[in-house]
């Protein structure tokens, strides 16, 4: 017989001192979610635009993007949305397998030490030559 | 706690293609990083070196399809989020609809823009 926990619902914030990992888990997963399906829409936006002409406008568009300090920390935050959603999307998958239910909260921790330990690592190469 | 929890619905054809397309995206996703990011660094991305990968039919196929599994994933994970916040009755359909609409034109778009990459058109 299984026994369930009433922690209430994820979606009643006010109350996120009392969430557990498990809440956390899903409430990141839906906004790495929601955040690369919208880059998603803006990469073909930008990309788009920069194929529609000639070349030159297409290499001017991405040197004039790299240009920019605050576009080369937002890929650095972009990997870390993209990694920690690959890496919890991984422990769902594995989790709907039967697979490390009893250590869901584990991996959940698991997760966000490998999404930030490889965006600290990624720095250098995403800051290299942007001063 | 229950000793097998899985969120496993025998009638969901979009519950399947989810996770097809997760386990899909998994490797698809970190190898786009990997590959413009590290490998070619952004700054240095230049138009001939993007026609020149996208003319290999390989990489133009498995961008094609990464193009639509990411927007099926991304388009149906919206619907599925929206739905799980109580959306139902006449805007579940029109909602579901506009999400279906913009996700095949986001491919339509994808697509003319893989080809102007490889230099079709």
């Amino acid at each position: 017989m299984s026994e369930t926990y009433n922690r209430g619902t994820v979606e009643d914030v006010g109350r996120w001192t009392e969430f557990s990992a498990g809440m956390w888990a899903w409430i990141f997963h839906k906004f790495t979610g929601w955040v690369l399906v919208g880059y998603l829409f803006t990469h073909i936006a930008v990309l788009s635009t920069a194929t529609a002409s000639d070349p030159t406008v297409y290499n001017q568009t991405l040197s004039g993007l790299e240009s920019l300090l605050v576009v080369r920390i937002l890929e650095v935050g972009l990997l870390a949305v993209a990694v920690f959603h690959i890496l919890n999307g991984i422990r769902l998958l594995l989790v709907d397998l039967g697979i490390g239910l009893q250590a869901q909260d584990k991996s959940f921790y698991a997760s966000l030490i490998l999404t930030g330990a490889i965006a600290v690592a990624s720095v250098p190469t995403f800051l290299a030559g942007a001063f | 706690m229950a000793e097998h929890y899985s969120s496993f619905d025998r009638s969901g054809r979009r519950w399947l293609l989810q996770r097809l397309t997760a386990v899909f995206l998994i490797g698809t996703l970190a190898f786009h990083f990997f590959l413009l990011h590290f490998v070619n660094h952004a700054a240095e991305i230049e138009f001939a070196g993007t026609q020149a990968r996208m003319s290999e039919v390989g990489y133009f196929s498995l961008m094609v399809l990464f193009l639509v599994a990411a927007t099926f994933h991304g388009v149906n994970g919206v619907y599925n989020a929206l739905v799980n916040m109580g959306l139902e009755g006449t805007r579940k359909r029109v909602v579901g609809g506009v999400l279906a609409f913009s996700g095949v034109l986001l491919i339509a778009q994808g697509i003319r823009v893989a080809f102007a990459m490889a230099g079709v058109i």
